[in-house]
């Protein structure tokens, strides 16, 4: 059995609207594309689309009350919602410096969460 | 108390452009390099935007906001700078003199040997766009909204409707439903988005918010908050189409609808600006209309790359140590002309064509299979072919000094884009 999936190309200004036909799991064919780059990413977004996670966890004695966090690499799509709402629940202590783990292997990925700067604790 | 400073150079604004601006003056042999910030930290906008996707050009890695100024502000920090935080640059005049004020130093004049403007751009308000409506609270730039959830830790509303598909606004449509508030729709007056496709495939497609194009906002409802958006299909002409109208109940408005670059000293110096960039017109080296004033980043045009940005704060950085190293002197600049389907170009002169040149400029509308190509006097001296071009997508062609040879008198340069094969 074949079905199509839909992908929208964003590795050049070309924007090409890809059709990927799968069948049994299995890619099948991509259509849509102009060059190879945009059956790649077709066959990856269909496969196993994954995403950096950025957002901001509470700082406790900060100069600023929050502190921005990107996933060292990127994680599964299907998990950002599941890992952004596993941050809201984390408060950091100040000071922290670029790059220190914030919270190591997030949902199982063996992907830790860093901290995007550095933030001073206040005076 | 109050001592006239005297550095050979001031770069006013510590974002990107400034902090590259400062450490390439540094780095080309100047020792007395003032940086002028009136935020109480370096970075610009950067902290606040902690999305992934910068440095890819100037790190070969992608990098969030707070990372890519994390970098820069390590090696100022390094680097022998003075920086002057909490510090606001009230005047400049076309002899250079910086009047700032800050809370401790009360009025500082500074007299620099040369200048880096380096003050960014800023957010496109409700007044520039005219909304009719009530005037409550809750009508918010996408970049404030990013200020607030990022930086303060606040959020602006509930449920948001985002006006304009510029990138920020696109990027904070995510931002807002990962911090579990609701995006009923974008909605982009034009028939295309305009922020990069990524962003739109990112941040709408990945959330399922809904993107509604040749959409505009005809009235605002609510007497202290806001209650309601009126949103309407437009026709060609941008009218609204009345029977189309429909109400969308939200608390917050968020507007992406564009940046203007931040001029105001430039005007105040007498600086001359392009009425196409809303930057002053700059040379190969971003030096503007008068000696020793150099400009870069996002008050010269907007960029699309933060790395652009960067590159420019280098060439201006340089080039001010240049003017007080070497005291040059600029001989009579050629202009840069847009030529077909090119909106505009930066540098809009040249001085100098013996050092190597980067052109970016910006297409009037999408083409696609062209060539972008520089003309020295009607003759093509550098060409490159491209799939695509787009409006939102800026380009970069550079030149060398070899392009030139032959071409003596060099009276006109032109940036063009051709259909298909030459």
């Amino acid at each position: 059995m074949k079905n199509k999936h839909n992908y929208v190309c964003i590795n050049c200004p070309l924007s090409c609207s890809l059709e990927l036909t799968e069948e049994n799991g299995e890619v099948f064919k991509v259509t849509g594309n102009e060059c190879k780059v945009g059956a790649r990413y077709a066959e990856e977004e269909f496969k196993d689309p994954r995403r950096v996670v950025t957002t901001t966890i509470l700082v406790r004695d900060g100069t600023l009350p929050v502190l921005p966090v990107r996933t060292a690499e990127a994680i599964p799509k299907r998990l950002v919602i599941d890992a952004v709402r596993a941050l809201a629940e984390v408060v950091v202590q100040a000071p922290v410096t670029e790059g220190q783990v914030i919270y190591p292997d997030i949902m199982n990925t063996g992907v830790d969460v860093i901290a995007s700067r550095d933030l001073m604790k206040e005076d | 108390m109050k001592q006239t400073r005297k550095p050979e150079l001031a770069v006013i604004g510590a974002g990107p452009a400034g902090l590259g601006a400062a450490l390439a003056a540094t780095e080309a042999g100047l020792k007395d390099v003032m940086l002028i910030e009136r935020d109480i930290e370096l970075g610009g906008i950067l902290p606040q935007c902690i999305h992934d996707g910068f440095g890819s050009i100037v790190f070969k890695e992608v990098l969030t906001g707070p990372q890519y100024a994390q970098r820069y502000i390590d090696e100022v920090e390094r680097a022998n700078i003075d920086v002057l935080l909490n510090t606001m640059v009230l005047d400049m005049g076309a002899d250079r003199r910086i009047t700032a004020v800050n809370a401790t130093d009360g009025i500082i004049e500074i007299e620099p040997r040369s200048v880096v403007l380096a003050m960014g751009c800023r957010e496109r308000t409700r007044h520039q766009i005219l909304i009719p409506g009530f005037r409550p609270a809750g009508v918010i730039m996408a970049g404030a909204a990013q200020r607030d959830i990022n930086i303060e830790g606040l959020m602006p509303g509930r449920k948001m409707v985002i006006l304009g598909s510029g990138d920020i606004g696109l990027i904070m449509a995510r931002r807002f439903t990962l911090e579990g508030a609701e995006v009923e729709g974008v909605y982009e007056i034009m028939d295309h988005p305009g922020g990069l496709t990524r962003n739109v495939v990112q941040c709408l497609n990945d959330f399922d918010i809904p993107l509604h194009l040749s959409h505009g906002a005809t009235f605002i409802h609510g007497r202290k908050r806001v209650e309601a958006v009126s949103v309407a299909a437009v026709d060609e002409n941008l009218k609204p189409i009345k029977e189309t109208e429909r109400l969308v109940e939200c608390d917050t408005l968020v507007l992406s609808v564009g940046l203007i670059p931040e001029n105001e000293l430039s005007k105040r110096a007498g600086i001359a600006l392009d009425q196409a960039t809303n930057g002053p017109f700059v040379d190969e080296r971003m030096e503007t209309s008068i000696d020793g004033i150099f400009a870069c980043g996002n008050v010269v045009n907007v960029f699309d790359l933060v790395d652009y940005v960067t590159h420019s704060a280098e060439t201006a950085g340089r080039g001010a140590a240049e003017y007080v190293l070497e005291g040059r002197k600029r001989e009579k600049p050629v202009k840069v002309t847009p030529g077909r389907n090119v909106f505009y170009v930066v540098p809009q002169y040249v001085s100098d064509i013996g050092r190597d040149i980067d052109f970016y400029f910006r297409v009037q509308h999408p083409e696609r299979a062209v060539r972008t190509r520089i003309l020295v006097g009607g003759e093509p001296i550098e060409s490159k072919k491209h799939r695509m071009v787009r409006p939102p997508e800026m380009i970069k062609q550079g030149t060398k000094p070899a392009d030139f040879a032959g071409k003596r008198a060099v009276s006109e340069i032109t940036v063009e884009v051709v259909p298909g094969e030459e």
